[in-house]
């Protein structure tokens, strides 16, 4: 009997979920009337604008990427090594934009670094681009800090840097050769992660007036109708093509650290 | 002539003061055991050789030179740590290989250092493994070769043996000796083992509370150990209390035996109890080929260890532990006989505080 409702729970949980999906692709496979296409999938791929802002998303989720690299593994490894007693005090810092909307946090950043502020980021699209990245770093922080984080405490840190520094490695060095190496799945999993938010991200994007590919989702979704269902499916392929990458790569490190 | 010297090194943390005063001159191509129970300091000691902790005073210098306040990566040491801290993401070449890598060798420097440090370890033909493919042993001799492939001036080894099996671990220590021979590296081995200090160190480090109890070579510290501590501590100690008859000539009442000691007695005046100690090795049942028995008492157990039966007897309150070399025909005492015995003068004792 508890077989039964557990299998029915999960069903019922696997369609609530699966039924939306299936109708969405159902409905973006229906543009030419009386037969299933990819018409409207054509469509989208073969508009600049989709590739426009697209490139720019990628781009700019690389460079998050990038940055969130240079700014988590540094600090969550230092944290771990020396400053352990700060632990928990980074984290709440890092789980912040979790509950700090993105709407606050943009309205932030346009106060400080409008065009008539000490810094005027906002005067350049390329000023405005550097804080779009600082934006997404922010969103993706929670994700990228705990991923580092729980790769850092699979290996000896303490250790492994020592022996690194008793062989005459400075710290540049053992944190390019011994550390990041031996987080890189974890480093990888938070990129990942990084690269699906960055994709979909709206309202920075768009309060900060930059083409990205959030805001061109939801100016095709108000104006056309089977285009956005198609992007919808392609948004969501980008999104668990990124998960699938995040088990693979799980998968390989399990398999790099059975003992003998 | 001295190479490693440390002169009164202090190392404190917080209010808590972990070594108090160490003193010692190390000679090179020495090997020196720390050996302490958990807790004593050793480990901290090595620690601030290696440039891991900043002493809170006192100075370390090593051929001469002062290193102090040197960072890890600033002295030529090597080093091998317990949990063998092989870097997972590379292979046994590349392990070995770090070294020479930061130190900007030329590559076929560093080929031919590697294949010669792999031959050392015996282990040439594991080149490719990567840690995670390799025994417990394996990676210690992996993580020693790597620690002497940029040619240290010290090697500090910290426990190296005690995640191995019992059998590893002596084959190993035994290796590791031989090695240190070979290359006449100084070195400093850091334990909790007795028996692996006594059995590879040219001088030993008996650590207590912070401090040295007693620095010597393996007999010196086993037969003539200086303190209460030290001798008990390092092997298995009998104390029994006895009457000094003369302290000037070192004459004592054991039981209803006058047994002359090593050396006189001072401190004591005559007619005060003193506490008598002896390893197990001093003790023998008495025979016609021993001589008079010293001590009469009862046999409370005695187990069989495969070369000795280690025999334990009740003589007066106090417990007396020996050996009885194992042959077929050898005496097998049981529980509850009375058994006497002799001790052998040059190996009794008089324990300082």
């Amino acid at each position: 009997m508890k077989r039964f409702w557990a299998w029915g729970a999960l069903i019922i949980g696997l369609l609530y979920f699966i039924l939306p999906l299936i109708g969405m692709t159902n409905f973006s496979l229906k543009m030419r009337r009386g037969v299933y296409s990819f018409d409207a999938y054509a469509k989208v791929l073969a508009d600049t604008r989709f590739q426009e802002t697209f490139t720019y998303s990628v781009t700019l989720a690389l460079l998050t990427i990038l940055v969130g690299v240079f700014l988590v593994v540094p600090t969550a490894y230092w944290v771990r090594l020396k400053l352990p007693f700060l632990r928990p005090y980074v984290e709440f810092v890092t789980l912040l934009p979790l509950v700090i909307p993105a709407i606050v946090v943009v309205f932030g950043y346009i106060r400080l670094y409008n065009t008539s502020s000490w810094l005027p980021l906002t005067g350049t699209a390329l000023g405005t681009d550097v804080l779009l990245v600082a934006g997404y770093t922010m969103l993706a922080l929670p994700y990228m800090y705990r991923a580092v984080d729980t790769g850092l405490r699979t290996i000896d840190v303490t250790t492994l840097t020592e022996a690194a520094q008793s062989l005459g490695a400075g710290w540049f060095t053992i944190i390019t050769r011994i550390i990041l190496p031996n987080v890189l799945v974890a480093v990888l999993s938070g990129a990942f992660l990084t690269f699906a938010i960055v994709i979909g991200e709206f309202t920075m994007a768009a309060l900060l007036n930059r083409p990205a590919f959030g805001p061109y989702m939801q100016v095709l979704g108000a104006n056309r109708a089977y285009e956005p269902a198609a992007l919808a499916v392609i948004a969501f392929a980008i999104t668990w093509g990124c998960l699938g990458l995040i088990q693979l790569v799980s998968r390989f490190q399990k398999s790099a650290q059975r003992p003998v | 002539m001295s190479f490693l010297t440390l002169t009164h090194l202090q190392k404190s943390f917080g209010s808590v003061k972990v070594v108090h005063d160490f003193n010692m001159t190390i000679d090179k191509g020495e090997f020196v055991s720390f050996l302490g129970p958990s807790g004593c300091g050793k480990t901290t000691v090595l620690r601030m050789i290696a440039g891991f902790e900043i002493p809170t005073g006192g100075t370390i210098e090593i051929a001469g030179k002062d290193q102090t306040h040197l960072r890890p990566n600033q002295r030529n040491i090597g080093m091998v740590f317990q949990a063998y801290a092989l870097f997972p993401n590379m292979n046994v070449f590349d392990n070995v290989a770090f070294g020479l890598k930061v130190a900007g060798k030329p590559k076929n420097e560093i080929e031919s250092r590697v294949k010669e440090m792999l031959k050392l370890i015996h282990l040439e033909h594991l080149a490719d493994r990567y840690p995670y493919q390799m025994s417990g042993g394996q990676q210690q001799r992996v993580a020693l070769a790597r620690a002497l492939a940029p040619k240290p001036e010290v090697l500090l080894l910290d426990e190296p043996l005690s995640a191995l099996d019992a059998k590893i671990r002596v084959s190993l220590r035994e290796e590791i000796r031989q090695i240190q021979r070979h290359l006449g590296i100084t070195t400093v081995f850091v334990t909790h083992d007795q028996e692996e200090a006594l059995s590879i160190s040219d001088r030993i480090v008996v650590m207590n509370g912070g401090k040295a109890d007693q620095i010597g070579t393996a007999p010196e510290i086993y037969n003539r150990p200086a303190t209460r501590f030290v001798a008990n501590f390092v092997g298995t100690l009998n104390v029994i209390e006895a009457t000094l008859v003369n302290g000037a000539t070192g004459v004592v009442k054991i039981g209803e035996e006058l047994v002359s000691l090593p050396q006189p007695v001072s401190g004591k005046a005559d007619g005060q109890s003193i506490s008598v100690a002896f390893r197990p090795e001093a003790a023998m049942v008495a025979g016609p080929a021993t001589g008079p028995a010293a001590l009469t008492g009862t046999v409370m157990s005695s187990n069989f260890l495969g070369s000795v039966m280690r025999t334990k007897v009740d003589v007066g309150g106090n417990i007396i532990s020996f050996d009885i070399f194992n042959h077929p025909s050898a005496l097998r005492p049981k529980a509850g006989e009375t058994l006497s015995l002799t001790l052998q003068k040059d190996g009794l004792m008089v324990l300082g505080d």
